[in-house]
């Protein structure tokens, strides 16, 4: 079981020109990967996630060998992906959540036929994992519906299966959850799981949503500024963060801020409403148990930090000091061209 | 082998994209046939005052007119192929998708592109054509072997037709917005295409250039082939050798913008 993925000090820089004058033009050069490293096992499904612009799109590019790294050595499967991006490409799937890989103004079953042929996928195993993805994700109705006039949990659902008839070993994908509601995200999370655990596909999840991590991955990559800050569990994340999830109470009347124990503070109240911050790396049980003792109770919600908010209170609660700051971007001197 | 079977279902794709839209087929009928109408009174007026001019005479003129009505949108003479999608793609960063797939991109879009000139030779070139030949005087042979050659340099002037606006989809790399490139293709294609005016009736040095150019590919060679006035080998000929220089061209230029894409859009 050796790395299947595997970055060392990976780095991409790309030379931004602006406008400085009439002819002048300053060349910026912008690192959007700055020397990464980190490997994952075969069968793993980690989350890779930061705030936008941080390197994550750019990673997975480089891992499907679109973009070439500007330095370091990364592997997939043992090899260069922007060197042989060919035969790479058989043994991945992608999903970009923002864009569409299916033929937009053709049946969805057309766009499963194309990949058939594009991947060489032979008859029988196409028959066979076609049926096992349309019911999975429950796309009969949908194989004879052109693309556009399908709804984006369904579109997204058709986008997953187009890239997984080839059965890749290790699945990329880059927000897949973004803009669905509720009842796709669950379908899309549960498929996700099942895949991973009776397949063994590894997959890499890009999200900005929190919830997706908690449910899939065991391990969670944060990138920011192009570079690795945090590589390990979830709940080291939180503690790393200092992040506070939030109890919504609602009250039968209204009452004086709820004293609820040293951890959870009332961070403000409206009517017979209260929000209560607590350390996300608590449960919320005892607390709940506590208040529902104590007070009229009449309905209570829990809601999770979202990454961004995370992201910003680890990177603060570790200082300055340690965010490389410096060097990532920086102006070339005399690169003018005109 | 297999990539064999693989672009055929990518044009079987592209000739069924453009099979939905039937209206936009109908609409397109209807103004091919309506400008058709325009130009062979204008062309009728203009061979009455200058007999012979280009070498045509008015059936031959009129001829002409058809052919380029039926071949507007079968050879995208004015744009409007897979080019603005290409390029729109390139804009918002979806081209990544394309980039990442085990195909070739040029191939790809060559398919998809032959696909769709069928379907518009097909749904849109012919009616206009039948038109035009039962209502006016035309200048067609009754020799099956010669419309074959036709066919053959139709099918030609489409591979120079996709090669041309491959470049000009390509430029979107470096321009980002592919507008002024759109245009630039319009007029050089309505000009040098010869939808103004046949290329032989081009006075002097200028229509010594244009008869050389890529575009001279498209609509003229084929309507002089059809009409007796060229030699089918020699138009094979210009038209391959101008397929291979730009496909070539392409694929350099091809390498170049992916080895330099900055994939918009995150």
């Amino acid at each position: 079981m050796g790395a299947f993925i595997e970055l060392d000090r990976v780095e991409k820089v790309f030379d931004v020109r602006k406008r400085t004058g009439f002819l002048k033009r300053e060349v910026r050069r912008v690192r959007a990967v700055d020397s990464i490293s980190f490997t994952v096992a075969r069968g793993e499904m980690v989350g890779y996630i930061g705030p936008n612009g941080a390197g994550k799109s750019t990673t997975i590019k480089m891992l499907t060998g679109i973009l070439t790294p500007s330095g370091g050595r990364l592997r997939v499967a043992g090899i260069d992906p922007s060197r042989e991006r060919m035969r790479l490409a058989h043994r991945i799937g992608v999903v970009f959540g923002q864009r569409t890989t299916l033929w937009w103004d053709l049946p969805l079953i057309d766009s499963y036929r194309l990949m058939h042929r594009m991947y060489r996928i032979p008859d029988a195993r196409y028959r066979e994992n076609l049926d096992r993805l349309v019911e999975l994700l429950g796309l009969g109705a949908l194989l004879d519906v052109p693309v556009r006039q399908l709804s984006l949990g369904q579109r997204m659902r058709g986008d997953i299966a187009a890239a997984l008839l080839h059965d890749p070993e290790v699945l990329y994908l880059d927000e897949p959850t973004i803009g669905l509601d509720v009842v796709s995200k669950a379908r899309v999370r549960e498929f996700l799981r099942e895949l991973n655990a009776e397949r063994g596909t590894t997959v890499l999840l890009t999200t900005h949503d929190l919830q997706d991590i908690e449910q899939l991955c065991s391990r969670v990559m944060v990138i920011d500024h192009g570079r690795l800050v945090y590589d390990g569990a979830l709940a080291g994340l939180h503690e790393a963060g200092g992040g506070e999830r939030t109890l919504v109470v609602d009250l039968a009347r209204e009452l004086p801020p709820i004293e609820a124990g040293p951890t959870a503070r009332v961070v403000k109240v409206d009517g017979p409403r209260q929000w209560l911050a607590f350390p996300a790396s608590e449960s919320a049980a005892p607390l709940v148990a506590r208040i529902a003792a104590e007070y009229p109770l009449v309905d209570l919600s829990v809601r999770e930090p979202d990454i961004e908010a995370v992201i910003a209170k680890m990177l603060s609660s570790m200082g300055d000091a340690s965010v490389p700051a410096p060097g990532r971007e920086t102006v070339v001197p005399g690169a003018q061209s005109s | 082998m297999g990539s064999a079977r693989l672009y055929a279902a990518v044009a079987v794709g592209g000739f069924r994209r453009y099979a939905t839209y039937r209206a936009a087929t109908v609409a397109g009928v209807f103004t091919n046939t309506v400008f058709g109408l325009i130009l062979v009174y204008t062309y009728l007026a203009l061979w009455d005052e200058r007999p012979h001019l280009g070498g045509y005479d008015q059936a031959q003129a009129v001829t002409f007119v058809w052919l380029g009505q039926a071949l507007y949108a079968t050879l995208a003479i004015q744009g409007g192929g897979f080019e603005s999608e290409l390029m729109e793609r390139v804009r918002t960063g979806d081209v990544a998708i394309d980039l990442y797939r085990p195909a070739d991109l040029q191939l790809w879009w060559l398919a998809g592109d032959l696909g769709r000139s069928l379907f518009q030779l097909i749904g849109r070139g012919v009616v206009p054509f039948v038109v035009g030949v039962l209502f006016f005087p035309t200048a067609l042979p009754d020799d099956p072997l010669l419309w074959l050659a036709f066919l053959v340099a139709v099918v030609l002037a489409m591979v120079v037709s996709f090669a041309i606006r491959f470049l000009v989809a390509l430029s979107g790399f470096w321009l980002m917005d592919g507008t002024g490139a759109s245009q630039v293709l319009m007029v050089t294609g309505m000009f040098c295409g010869g939808m103004a005016l046949p290329l032989n009736a081009f006075p002097g040095a200028l229509g010594e250039v244009v008869r050389q150019l890529p575009w001279a590919a498209l609509l003229q060679m084929p309507a002089d082939l059809l009409m007796g006035e060229a030699d089918p080998l020699s138009v094979f000929a210009f038209q391959a050798g101008w397929a291979v220089v730009l496909l070539g061209v392409g694929r350099l230029v091809q390498s170049a913008a992916t080895r330099r894409v900055v994939v918009q859009g995150g």
